[in-house]
């Protein structure tokens, strides 16, 4: 099976707190640490599993700035075979059909079987997978958390719905799938793993590669634009208790008893 | 002329979904005189009563019957809809898991655009709707513009906009199963799997102690479970921890977890996202320990300790055991 897997370089929000920069422009991206989207390293997992099943290629793409080839690299580190970068100035702040249109083009210079984008991201809109599957004409299924492969025509997909249930289906070959995290338990990649990669040619595609009109994407064809950032102001927000370690305790104790949360 | 809004009904055994009701505000903030259409796909007796109970509600209530809807496939309902709309329809879906399965497709057959999980709205600017999102769990909010000139279709996240209960429509329910077009999928559904019992019932308890991705390892569950045990309540999690398998699935307080209406609930080393919250009803005690005071968690928290939690839970819970 030829798999390509759709990853995107986001700031790790385990590792930073997100803030507005002191014009609402942008976040404050100076100190940030990225890293791979976690849905998208899910997704990277799963493919690579069953290739490891049933045979065949797993190819990562990254749409972004020269800085996206690093993801491309450690994603290829877990196992993957090909890495491709898509980068052009104009690509520059595509909405979501914009960055679909390119990754549409990407797949059509290949022969992939299965297409997989993470099921959202921190900084998105969960909407890339399904776009690209409408544009391409091809089944698609979102928040999957589970697949089988059935036969060379055929896929058994559970997809993670409210309550923890999940809704089993059968899905037509080719398909875009967006992954859940939880499908899986993503391997490790190691510094070893990474250098064995080190030098691994990773080709950069724009737009007159992909034979992509540039005014169709990028700022120009947008028509969902984000203007600005903000903090948002929900409500009163919580009394700060304030204090060391051992008297915030003692208040909080008093509160606790009041509401009934200690029995 | 007034523009025409479209909300697709989510509905189940004869009851629409809460969101039913929700859409009609949202619909109201982006276009205070729009004439509202409900969509409703079904099959079968209880299709009719939740037509009847919205026609209260929306002017025209459009009723597709077909054994092809009985379960909501999004393939098949995107189909329809691109089959039934005029071209240029605003279309509001709830952000659940349908929705996000429904949307972003929709638009591009539609050839409109797509805003996803939408939290308010703020006016036109000519053609553009000026729309709120939030990034990064809720952390920052963001203003976004969207051209609707060629129609929108525009999911809006459960639970934000307040229901319109006025019932004040007096609407007609038409239906128009007749006008589908063929409803062929190639995605099929199979069944549903429902989730497994787990040894406790986080749904039934008065107090949970709840972590997330702040106890940064397995071993520290430990700390939220000798705190549960000193106040006499069970253990919950975000849903980062059920990923990393460090606790059973039925544990999970979230939309795609459990759905819980504590007295007291204590969320450590929780940011907040709307899932988990989504999860979180009846209006409990919210005591929130965090390190990062930017967590959205503190915004709808009672009572916040901005602080490590793997420092300040131990010394809470020494605190209760020593005053028992």
């Amino acid at each position: 099976m030829e798999i390509l897997v759709c990853v995107k370089r986001v700031p790790d929000t385990a590792e930073n707190e997100i803030e507005v920069d002191s014009d609402g422009a942008d976040i404050e991206r100076d100190d940030l640490v990225y890293s791979v989207n976690e849905w998208d390293n899910y997704a990277v997992e799963e493919a690579i599993q069953i290739v490891d099943n049933v045979g065949g290629v797993v190819t990562i793409v990254s749409l972004g700035d020269a800085e996206s080839e690093e993801i491309v690299r450690r994603e290829m580190a877990m196992g993957a075979n090909n890495g491709i970068l898509v980068s052009d100035d104009a690509f520059e702040r595509s909405d979501g059909k914009g960055v679909a249109t390119i990754l549409k083009a990407v797949v059509e210079k290949g022969n992939y079987d299965l297409i997989l984008t993470g099921a959202q991201a921190d900084d998105g809109a969960g909407q890339i997978g399904g776009m690209l599957a409408a544009m391409l004409d091809v089944p698609y299924a979102s928040v999957v958390n589970s697949i089988e492969v059935l036969n060379d025509a055929q896929l058994k997909i559970g997809r993670e719905i409210e309550g923890g249930n999940q809704e089993m289906n059968e899905i037509a070959l080719p398909c875009v799938l967006s992954i859940q995290t939880g499908i899986n338990e993503p391997r490790y990649v190691g510094i070893r793993g990474i250098r064995k990669v080190a030098s691994v040619d990773i080709p950069v595609l724009g737009a007159a590669d992909l034979g992509i009109d540039a005014a169709g994407v990028g700022e120009s064809g947008a028509r969902v634009k984000r203007i600005d950032y903000f903090v948002p102001q929900l409500g009163e927000g919580a009394e700060i208790l304030e204090g060391s370690n051992e008297e915030v305790a003692g208040k909080l104790i008093d509160l606790l008893k009041a509401k009934g949360g200690i029995k | 002329m007034a523009a025409q809004v479209f909300a697709y009904i989510e509905h189940k055994n004869g009851v629409a979904d809460d969101t039913a009701l929700e859409l009609i505000s949202a619909a109201q903030k982006i276009y205070p005189d729009a004439s509202k259409t409900a969509i409703v796909t079904g099959s079968g007796a209880g299709l009719d009563a939740v037509c009847i109970d919205l026609s209260a509600s929306y002017a025209e209530v459009w009723k597709f019957d077909s054994e092809a809807l009985a379960y909501p496939n999004a393939e098949v309902i995107r189909k329809l809809l691109v089959a039934v709309l005029p071209p240029d329809a605003v279309v509001l879906v709830p952000h659940d898991t349908f929705g996000m399965d429904l949307s972003p497709g929709l638009s591009i057959r539609l050839d409109s655009v797509f805003v996803s999980d939408t939290v308010d709205f703020e006016g036109f600017e000519g053609d553009n709707l000026k729309v709120i999102r939030q990034e990064y769990s809720g952390q920052v909010s963001t203003h976004v513009l969207a051209d609707l000139s060629a129609g929108a279709v525009i999911n809006i996240r459960p639970g934000v906009f307040q229901p319109d209960e006025s019932k004040s429509a007096a609407g007609q329910v038409v239906d128009k199963s007749s006008e589908t077009g063929e409803l062929t999928a190639t995605r099929r559904f199979l069944e549903i799997v429902e989730a497994e019992a787990g040894d406790v019932d986080i749904t039934k308890e008065d107090i949970l102690v709840s972590v997330g991705r702040g106890i940064e390892d397995q071993d520290n569950i430990e700390i939220a479970e000798e705190l549960a045990a000193a106040v006499g309540g069970v253990v919950s999690c975000s849903r980062p921890i059920v990923d990393a398998k460090w606790l059973e699935k039925a544990r999970q307080v979230g939309t795609s977890g459990q759905t819980v209406k504590p007295k007291v609930y204590m969320a450590l080393g929780i940011s907040g996202s709307f899932q988990h919250l989504g999860g979180l009803k009846g209006n409990p005690f919210i005591v929130a320990v965090n390190k990062n005071p930017k967590a959205p968690i503190f915004q709808i928290a009672d009572v916040g300790v901005v602080e490590d939690l793997l420092d300040f839970v131990p010394v809470l819970t020494e605190k209760i055991q020593e005053g028992k």
